[in-house]
């Protein structure tokens, strides 16, 4: 059974979100995502300034298996990204709530409602 | 609803994560497909591959038979036991499927087809009996279960595993194969490793399985056997050819007999008249990313396409496989088409490892 940290927020396309105090979003994959793609070999990061829409395709990640999207869970700008996840990728699969990808401002009125919460994706990936 | 091997029960209790597959519910990987992956190369693993499907084809007419319908020679093969890889071809040259051959008597051979494959050879064959009315019969062996245990220890681990396998199969050359007490065991297998691969009757597959697990040969699922092969340079086929392919194309003009021109083996016609169009090569991604197949190719010579690619667990590069125009030679400078990023590789020639060792 995957992980699913209660105090997280989650979408349905498998991206784990945190709130920070400061009002930063911070990205990953959930541990079912790494679980279904397997072991992790490249990362394509996006670059600190770049402004997203919710839904963009923001990032690649590549298992052995198969090349997969990281879209933007939320309309923003992005603020970070994880170096150390690039150099080391499959610490992503080791611990995916440990190992973010980037870091988002959300805009004004960003639609953070729409996200899921835990038993919300829980029940998302029971159906799949 | 999928079907399952003799040793699915075997696949869930370690943990397998099972996908369909050519409609079969097969293990992908037991954990890491990386760890597998070097576990082969290392030291040992294997592979459940009852999906493919065994063939015995018997009678007066068996040797005549093949010599037709494969478009490598089975002639070739004096010695009981001895195998051969070989093409089955379609009337205008394609690839219906590839498979290897085992001779045990010139009436009687062994054929082991892909399992999404499997039908359609069956009834291709029938068919060509039906018209050339040869006396051969074809039975479909799905009474076997298939284990292929691959890696630098993994004669010695069978031995182990087996009794009596050492006394059956210690001076067994590669490609032959040899029976030790119902169970066949064919020193081949498709990771470029040496190893061997055992056909034993299902009933006894799950207990000879869990013999290996017990002298520590790793499980491995699909997802290790395909960047294997990949590193072995060896076809995959549906992705490195299929029946619009011409084999020539395909890198497979190894296994294309014309030697004796009396035999007119079905599809011969179309190859010599068209010849080969395309070469197949590796490719090593020198920029950061991951090689997958159709990716489009720029080469100075023109355009060509990736076949297989994926991440070489061994090189710890992305590797392909592409068909590429014919004036591309070794160690060449190309740009792949990564979802539209323009990266550079290098064309080498095939295999990417063999026995452990980067070739490189």
């Amino acid at each position: 059974m995957s992980k699913v940290p209660a105090d997280l927020k989650y979408t349905k396309s498998h991206e784990w979100i945190r709130s920070d105090a400061d009002g930063i979003l911070t990205v990953g994959i959930t541990d079912h995502a790494q679980a279904a793609l397997g072991d992790i070999v490249f990362l394509e990061l996006p670059e600190a300034g770049r402004q997203v829409a919710a839904g963009d395709a923001v990032a690649v990640i590549e298992s052995v298996k198969a090349a997969s999207d990281i879209y933007a869970p939320v309309d923003g700008e992005i603020v970070d990204s994880n170096a150390d996840a690039v150099d080391a990728p499959e610490q992503v699969n080791a611990d995916a709530y440990g190992n973010w990808l980037f870091k988002l401002r959300p805009a004004e009125g960003a639609e953070l409602d729409a996200l899921l919460d835990a038993a919300g994706y829980e029940a998302e990936i029971a159906e799949s | 609803m999928s079907k399952q091997t003799p040793l699915h029960r075997a696949h869930v209790d370690a943990g397998a994560r099972m996908v369909d597959f050519a409609g079969w519910e097969m293990p992908v990987n037991y954990g890491s497909q990386i760890e597998e992956h070097h576990a082969v190369r290392r030291r040992a693993g294997m592979f459940d591959v009852s999906h493919m499907l065994a063939l015995d084809l018997d009678g007066a007419d068996a040797r005549k038979f093949l010599r037709a319908v494969l478009a490598n020679d089975v002639a070739k093969l004096t010695v009981a036991g001895k195998a051969l890889y070989s093409c089955m071809l379609t009337p205008s040259g394609g690839v219906i499927d590839d498979l290897i051959v085992y001779h045990f008597a010139d009436d009687r051979y062994r054929l082991v087809v892909n399992a999404g494959t499997a039908d359609k050879d069956l009834g291709w064959l029938r068919e060509r009996i039906d018209r050339d009315a040869a006396a051969v019969d074809l039975t479909p062996r799905r009474d076997l279960a298939m284990i292929a245990v691959q890696g630098p220890e993994a004669r010695r681990l069978c031995w182990q595993a087996l009794p009596g396998s050492e006394e059956a199969s210690g001076t067994l050359p590669p490609f032959h194969a040899a029976d030790c007490d119902g169970v066949l065991i064919a020193r081949t297998g498709y990771t470029g490793e040496d190893g061997f691969e055992l056909s034993v009757p299902a009933d006894r597959a799950e207990d000879l399985w869990r013999s290996l697990l017990d002298a520590g040969v790793a499980p491995c699922g699909l997802g290790a056997r395909d960047t294997l092969r990949l590193e072995a340079g060896m076809n995959l086929y549906g992705q490195d050819m299929d029946e619009d392919t011409s084999p020539l194309d395909a890198g497979l003009a190894w296994t294309i007999d014309f030697k004796d021109e009396n035999r007119h083996f079905i599809g011969r016609e179309p190859l010599e008249q068209a010849g080969a169009r395309r070469r197949m090569l590796g490719l090593v991604l020198e920029d950061k990313g991951v090689l997958r197949t159709h990716m489009k190719v720029a080469t100075e010579h023109g355009d060509g396409i990736t076949t297989s690619g994926s991440f070489s667990p061994t090189l710890q590069k992305a590797i392909a496989f592409a068909r590429l125009p014919l004036a591309v030679a070794p160690d060449e400078r190309v740009t792949v088409d990564i979802r539209g990023r323009m990266a550079e590789a290098r064309t080498v020639k095939l295999p990417f490892v063999r026995n452990g060792q980067c070739l490189i």
